[in-house]
C-alpha cells in the first residue's frame, strides 16, 4: 500500500539532495574537525560551510550558530544556560502555556531550583498577548521564551511585538536582560526568519523538521550574550558545547538549510494553498467540526481540526490502517489520559480537545493525497460516530 | 500502532453488538470525556441469563475493541458467570495491547459490574 504521510511536523523525510551531500562524510571524509592534519581540516571546513548556511537561513552571523543534538537540546541549553549565568538569587522566567515539552520540562526543572516561571495563557485562537509579557516583566525577569509557532495547532506568535516590548523594558531600566528566546523548531526553513527583526537573543532549530537528518540542531546565540556551556569537555563550538562534532549530520543540516532558503517563498505559497483546501474540505464535509488555532496567523502546513463526538486516536488508527499517517492531540495516545496541554490552553471542552486531528503537510505532499485523505476520513467519522454515545448536534 | 494485532483491529473496525438498547434491564456507564473514554453497556436479562448486550463507546481503538469483546463474552452467561469476567479475560481474547491501553479493559470490566449492579437494583 502506498502510504500518505501527513505528519511533517513530527519529522520530515530526508531530502535526497541532503542525503547525497552527507554521504561522503559517512564514508571517506571521516576526520575529526579538531585535528590539525588534512583529514581534520577537511571536516572542519565542511562544518564551517554548513554553519554559514544555517546562519543565512535566519539572517545571523556564522559565529552566532552553535550546533547541538537537536531542538530539545537547544531549548534546554537556552533556558538552563541563561539561568546558570546569573549568580544565586531570585529570578523569573516568562514563557507560555502552549510551549513544547522541551521548554515546559526544563522550566519545571528550573522551578525546582527556585526560579519562578510564569506561564502566559493564549486566546481562543492560540495566540499569546504581547501585553501579557509587558505586564509580567519585572527587574527579576532574566528570560522570556515564547515559541515562534505552535507545533500542534500552528498559531504563529507575535514574536516581533514581544521583542520590541522587551527591548523597551531593557532600555527604560538600562539593563542588558531579560534575554529573549524563541523555539523556532517548527518555523526555521518554513517561515522567513530574520533574528534581528524578531528581536531575539536565542533561537532553537532542528534539522529533521526541514528535511535534514535527525540528531542535529542549532542554537542561535546573539553575539555578546553570555551563556553557560551545556556540555563540558573539549573546546568545540567555541567552548560552549563539547563533544566531537557530528560532521555528516551538520553537513546535512547545512544543505537542508540552503534548500529551505532557496524554496521558502514558493513552498509557503504551495503549502498554504493545499492547507486551506484541506481545511475547507474537512469543515464543509464534516458537520460539527472546527478548526483549532488561528486561521491566518498559521503555519503554512498545519491543519488541526476537532471532530465532535469521536476521539482522535480512534480516527488516527483508522486512517493509519488506510495508509494515512497523521497525529492527534488526544492523550489517549500517550500515557497520560488528559488531552494535550495545547488543546486545553485554547479553552476547548475536553471531548473537543480529545477529538482533534492534526495533518501537517510538506514538500512532497500532493493535491491528490489531500483528496484521498478526505475521501478516507468521511466514512471513518461516520462509523465512529455510530459507535459513540456522545451525541453530535 | 495496532497492525500487529488482527484481533484488536477486527473488533475495532467491526465491533459486535453496537448500539443503544431501549428499556435495558441494566445500564453501566463509565468514564468521562476528560479521560477520553466513555462507555455505555446495556444488558437484557431473562431467567438470570444475559440474553442481549449492546454498547456505545467514545474512545480509542482499544476502548472500542474492549467493549466489543466484552459483549461477546457476556451474552449467554448467567449473572454469576458474568461477574466472574475480569479485564484479564478481555485481554485474553484481545491479545497483546500496549501497556498504556490496559485501562481500556479495566473500564470495560467496570461497565459490566455497573450494568449488573443496575440490573440487581431494579430487581429489588
Amino acid at each position: 500500500m502506498r502510504r500518505i504521510y501527513l505528519d511533517y511536523a513530527a519529522t520530515t523525510p530526508i531530502d535526497p539532495r541532503v542525503l547525497k551531500t552527507m554521504t561522503p562524510y559517512l564514508r571517506s571524509v571521516f576526520g575529526n574537525p579538531s585535528s590539525l592534519h588534512y583529514e581534520g581540516i577537511q571536516a572542519k571546513n565542511a562544518i564551517e560551510q554548513a554553519r554559514q548556511k544555517v546562519a543565512q537561513l535566519i539572517a545571523a552571523k556564522p559565529e552566532e550558530i552553535i550546533f547541538t543534538s537537536g531542538g530539545t537540546e537547544s531549548n534546554n541549553f537556552a533556558l538552563k544556560g541563561i539561568f546558570y549565568q546569573f549568580p544565586r538569587g531570585e529570578y523569573q522566567i516568562i514563557t507560555s502555556s502552549i510551549e513544547h515539552h522541551a521548554i515546559l520540562e526544563p522550566c519545571k526543572f528550573l522551578e525546582s531550583l527556585g526560579c519562578k516561571v510564569i506561564y502566559l495563557p493564549v486566546d481562543k485562537d492560540g495566540l499569546v498577548n504581547p501585553e501579557d509579557v509587558r505586564k509580567n516583566l519585572t527587574s527579576q525577569t532574566i528570560l522570556v521564551s515564547i515559541m515562534h509557532a505552535n507545533n500542534e495547532m500552528g498559531a504563529i506568535q507575535p514574536i516581533e511585538e514581544i521583542g520590541k516590548i522587551i527591548s523597551e523594558f531593557k532600555q527604560k531600566n538600562n539593563k542588558s536582560y531579560p534575554y529573549f528566546h524563541t523555539d523556532a523548531v517548527q518555523t526555521a526553513g518554513h517561515l522567513p526568519i530574520n533574528v534581528n527583526d524578531l528581536g531575539v537573543d536565542l533561537l532553537s532549530m532542528s534539522a529533521h523538521k526541514l528535511y535534514g537528518p535527525k540528531g542535529i540542531g542549532a542554537l542561535y546565540l546573539k553575539k555578546g550574550v553570555k551563556i553557560k556551556p551545556f556540555m563540558h569537555g573539549g573546546e568545540q563550538e567555541n567552548n560552549l558545547r563539547a563533544s566531537t562534532e557530528n560532521v555528516p549530520a551538520i553537513v546535512g543540516f547545512g544543505k537542508a538549510a540552503e534548500l529551505a532558503k532557496e524554496n521558502l517563498e514558493k513552498e509557503m505559497k504551495y503549502l498554504t494553498g493545499l492547507r486551506d483546501d484541506l481545511i475547507n474540505q474537512l469543515l464543509n464535509k464534516i458537520k460539527n467540526s472546527q478548526l483549532n488555532g488561528h486561521s491566518v496567523k498559521r503555519l503554512p502546513n498545519n491543519i488541526n481540526v476537532s471532530i465532535g463526538g469521536i476521539e482522535g486516536e480512534a480516527m488516527l488508527v483508522s486512517l493509519d490502517l488506510k495508509g494515512i499517517a497523521c497525529s492527534t492531540g488526544s492523550a489517549c495516545s500517550s500515557n497520560i489520559l488528559k488531552p494535550s496541554h495545547v488543546m486545553m490552553a485554547l479553552g476547548l471542552e475536553p471531548e473537543i480537545a480529545h477529538g482533534s486531528l492534526r495533518f501537517t503537510l510538506g514538500r512532497f505532499t500532493r493535491k491528490s493525497e489531500i483528496d484521498l485523505t478526505v475521501k478516507n476520513l468521511l466514512p471513518i467519522v461516520e462509523r465512529l460516530r455510530k459507535i459513540s454515545p456522545l451525541k453530535v448536534i | 500502532m495496532f497492525e500487529q494485532n488482527p484481533q484488536l483491529i477486527d473488533h475495532f473496525l467491526h465491533p459486535r453488538n453496537v448500539g443503544k438498547m431501549e428499556n435495558p434491564d441494566g445500564l453501566g456507564h463509565v468514564g468521562n470525556p476528560m479521560c477520553g473514554d466513555v462507555m455505555d453497556l446495556y444488558i437484557r436479562v431473562k431467567d438470570n441469563k444475559i440474553i442481549e448486550a449492546k454498547f456505545q463507546t467514545y474512545g480509542c481503538a482499544a476502548a472500542v475493541a474492549s467493549t466489543s469483546v466484552l459483549t461477546e463474552l457476556i451474552i449467554g452467561k448467567t449473572i454469576e458467570e458474568a461477574l466472574e469476567i475480569s479485564h484479564k479475560k478481555i485481554l485474553d481474547v484481545l491479545g497483546q495491547v500496549p501497556a498504556n491501553k490496559n485501562h481500556c479493559t479495566f473500564l470495560a470490566e467496570q461497565a459490566l459490574k455497573l450494568a449488573i449492579e443496575d440490573f440487581q437494583k431494579k430487581q429489588k
